[in-house]
């Protein structure tokens, strides 16, 4: 057993983090006051292989393995989350499904871009009536001639409106069998005709990542923009929500890390009652369980990594990284407010930001509830 | 043994809960979205006579206990904690003057408000004195008829739209917390000015700015109470405004479930109304129980400072800290049960979660009530 990061990954984290702290921390205040998306730091992580990294380099990607596209996750998160979803769902939701089940000729048409940063990819599973039930999809796709004709609604759908969305894998109805449906993927490239973005979504936190609506009415694209076999849809998605879990468990770690980093900053300088409010208990014991749980969150999330690199089964191990990673960053995030006191109730202070960026962890990507009942489903209950 | 509220009480809440469905639900969205002091709302309390409630007749006011107000704050609370904190801050910023104003100082500050002609606000809070108050540096020193004041307060509450401010000052600093005085000083006074507005997380439709004193002269005829019992009126102030903190904490939390039972009933996911789930049926009751017990806990603590019983101050410690708590508790996991909608604008519940996290910060931090109530229960070591 080894628990060290080979040197080529304690290197490659280094560069990450230095990155993150020069480009990305001095600027996430304003990115989140403002709504901003940053184009130029995606440019930038583009550059460095950041928005490719699990894809083998005949795809434009950095052929990292999931250890280091996780290590990388965490660094990015740990200087601003908004930018950590932006990178996590143009990997995992927006690219895999295309790596998973694409044609070679849909690899590179739309692979190869999205893994070398230049489009941004989406995933619009998500309808208003069918969040955590996404087996409930009502977006429906027929064939018509050489064409799918897709009519149906996708909501809170992140990087699907930025000006490098490109495409959208869709989830849809194709069929029934029996009285089951048949759901299929299928790619839906920007621009076509019926194909809406609503305006952004004003959200609690996450202000610099881009999330939208999408709306299609008699949306007609080609029949190849279908996205592995008809049909394939469902067992497609539960393997890159599988990937996309351990992804978020990363971005969780990585705020987790920030709230307790600023939280040991802030109680070793804050005097009150003459000396550093660190040196209470009721402070330093909340710091020690906050530390606890990073740790206890990282390394779940590495092992659920590791299983996937050794490519041996680790959905149950995704689904625990998931929920006690993003159950750790709320807590953390709550604490740190709690150690700031009235400071970290304002947005002068990054706290503020993190407390408002923590609770959608809980609910993106699989809600808590969702990781349970998979966890429930695997112990044979 | 008689339990529960008196036939007077139970009508006074019917009312207010009518007019906070109708007249202060409608406006809570909008109030959080621009960020501006609801005057609409304070104007509608003035109307109802809400202001007066708890002024004694004398000065204008109805007499009524702080049971009673509790029982109001926890209506407002319910739907909109910007709304309750036009009472709350009231409530705080007069209490000094109950307590230890002369006839002459409460004939002439208190009626206007009672009738919410004027706003008061209550400063304490230093950069460097936040739970440590004895800390603070704000110096007032005689000269002849008036003391002049320098220092700054941070924080507070209705900071330059009040036009009363009860302000501590050390007086002697070395007698430390004994050489802290207390102060009615008005808007207008000489060399007294307003600083930055505070960009806060949540209770965006309070108003929180810093209080600059640079030779502020006041009268000397202003000096509340004696000389060097400053502090002791601060705390005997927050003993007696905690209960009131507590049932803010306790309407949010309220509010904040009532709404997302309703939702859970509509919400259907797997093929019934989410509500039928056990996994959530479960959250909502424990939410419930929570609810519950910090309603008693504020109730009871409220009775007890109403009857002056010993051993109030640690109960309505437990109360702010237990109904906050509850409060930050219950809207987290209300944002979890509404799911991604939970976390967007347009639904109360970020925003409730939001407002809720002051609740444990301010007004004495959760973390000084547990020392409060560990020096009640242990004695001081």
């Amino acid at each position: 057993m080894d628990y060290d990061l080979t040197e080529e990954q304690e290197l490659f984290k280094q560069m990450v983090r230095e990155f993150a702290l020069e480009e990305i921390i001095p600027r996430a205040e304003e990115m989140d006051e403002e709504g901003e998306f940053p184009y130029d730091i995606i440019t930038k992580m583009a550059d460095l292989g950041l928005m490719g990294l699990p894809f083998p380099e005949e795809y434009g990607g950095s052929g990292a393995d999931m250890v280091s596209f996780v290590i990388a996750l965490e660094e990015i998160s740990r200087a601003d989350a908004s930018l950590g979803i932006t990178m996590e769902a143009h990997t995992t939701l927006g690219s895999l499904p295309i790596y998973y089940e694409g044609t070679d000729e849909q690899k590179q048409k739309w692979l190869v871009p999205l893994a070398k940063g230049e489009m941004l990819g989406a995933f619009g599973l998500t309808e208003p009536e069918a969040g955590s039930d996404a087996g409930a999809t009502r977006t429906t796709a027929e064939l018509d001639g050489d064409e799918w004709v897709i009519n149906g609604t996708k909501c809170f759908i992140t990087n699907s409106g930025t000006e490098i969305s490109k495409v959208v894998t869709i989830t849809a109805v194709t069929g029934m069998t029996g009285d089951k449906k048949e759901i299929s993927n299928i790619l839906v490239p920007h621009g076509t005709p019926g194909f809406t973005v609503a305006p952004p979504y004003r959200k609690m936190g996450w202000h610099a990542s881009d999330t939208h609506e999408l709306s299609f009415n008699d949306c007609r694209v080609p029949r190849e923009n279908l996205l592995g076999t008809r049909g394939g849809g469902f067992r497609c998605f539960l393997k890159v929500l599988d990937a996309g879990r351990v992804a978020i468990a990363a971005l969780a770690v990585g705020l987790a890390r920030a709230c307790l980093e600023e939280s040991v900053k802030y109680a070793r300088e804050r005097v009150q009652f003459g000396r550093p409010i660190g040196k209470f208990q009721g402070v330093s014991f909340k710091c020690a369980d906050m530390f606890m749980e990073v740790e206890l969150a990282r390394e779940a999330t590495l092992k659920a990594a590791w299983l996937a690199d050794q490519d041996r089964p680790y959905s149950r191990e995704a689904a625990v990284a998931k929920l006690f990673a993003s159950e750790t960053a709320m807590r953390a995030a709550n604490d740190a407010v709690q150690i700031h006191g009235g400071y970290g109730y304002i947005e002068d202070y990054p706290v503020c930001r993190y407390f408002r960026d923590a609770k959608i962890l809980e609910i993106g990507e699989g809600t808590s509830e969702v990781q349970r009942i998979i966890l429930s489903r695997s112990l044979g209950l | 043994m008689q339990y529960g509220l008196t036939e007077e009480q139970k009508m006074l809440q019917e009312s207010i809960r009518e007019l906070v469905r109708d007249k202060v639900e409608p406006r809570s969205i909008e109030i959080d979205e621009e960020g501006e002091y609801p005057w609409d709302i304070l104007e509608l309390f003035k109307e109802n006579e809400i202001m007066g409630l708890p002024f004694e007749e004398k000065y204008g006011g109805q007499g009524a206990d702080l049971m009673t107000l509790c029982i109001v704050i926890e209506e407002i609370a319910k739907a909109c904690v910007n709304s309750s904190l036009i009472l709350g801050c009231q409530e705080l910023g007069a209490t000094p003057i109950k307590i230890a104003g002369s006839d002459e100082q409460k004939m002439k500050y208190l009626p206007p408000l009672a009738s919410g002609e004027k706003l008061c606000a209550f400063g304490l809070t230093e950069p460097e004195a936040g739970s440590d108050a004895a800390a603070m540096k704000t110096r007032a020193v005689k000269k002849g008829d008036t003391y002049i004041m320098n220092g700054s307060k941070c924080f507070i509450t209705n900071g330059g739209i009040a036009e009363t401010y009860c302000v501590f000052a050390m007086t002697d600093p070395e007698k430390g917390v004994r050489g802290i005085s207390a102060f009615i000083v008005e808007k207008g006074f000489p060399g007294f000015d307003f600083g930055k507005h505070e960009n806060k997380m949540g209770i965006r439709g309070s108003v929180t700015r810093e209080l600059l004193f640079d030779d502020c002269e006041v009268p000397a005829e202003n000096l509340l109470g004696k000389e060097g019992r400053g502090f002791n009126l601060a705390m005997m102030t927050l003993d007696r405004t905690r209960s009131s903190i507590g049932a803010q904490g306790l309407g949010v939390a309220a509010g904040a479930l009532e709404y997302t039972i309703n939702y859970m009933k509509e919400r259907v996911q797997f093929g019934r109304p989410i509500a039928a789930l056990q996994g959530l049926q479960f959250m909502v009751a424990d939410l419930g129980m929570q609810v519950e017990a910090a309603r008693q806990l504020v109730y009871r603590s409220a009775c007890m400072v109403d009857n002056q019983e010993p051993g109030f101050s640690g109960v309505s410690a437990m109360a702010k800290c237990f109904a906050t708590d509850t409060a930050m508790k219950v809207t987290t996991d209300c944002v979890q049960l509404m799911g991604g909608y939970g976390y967007m604008k347009e639904y109360p519940m970020e925003r409730m979660m939001r407002d809720a996290k002051i609740t444990q910060i301010y007004e004495g931090t959760n973390q000084i009530q547990r020392v409060v109530i560990a020096r009640q229960l242990l004695g001081k070591s």
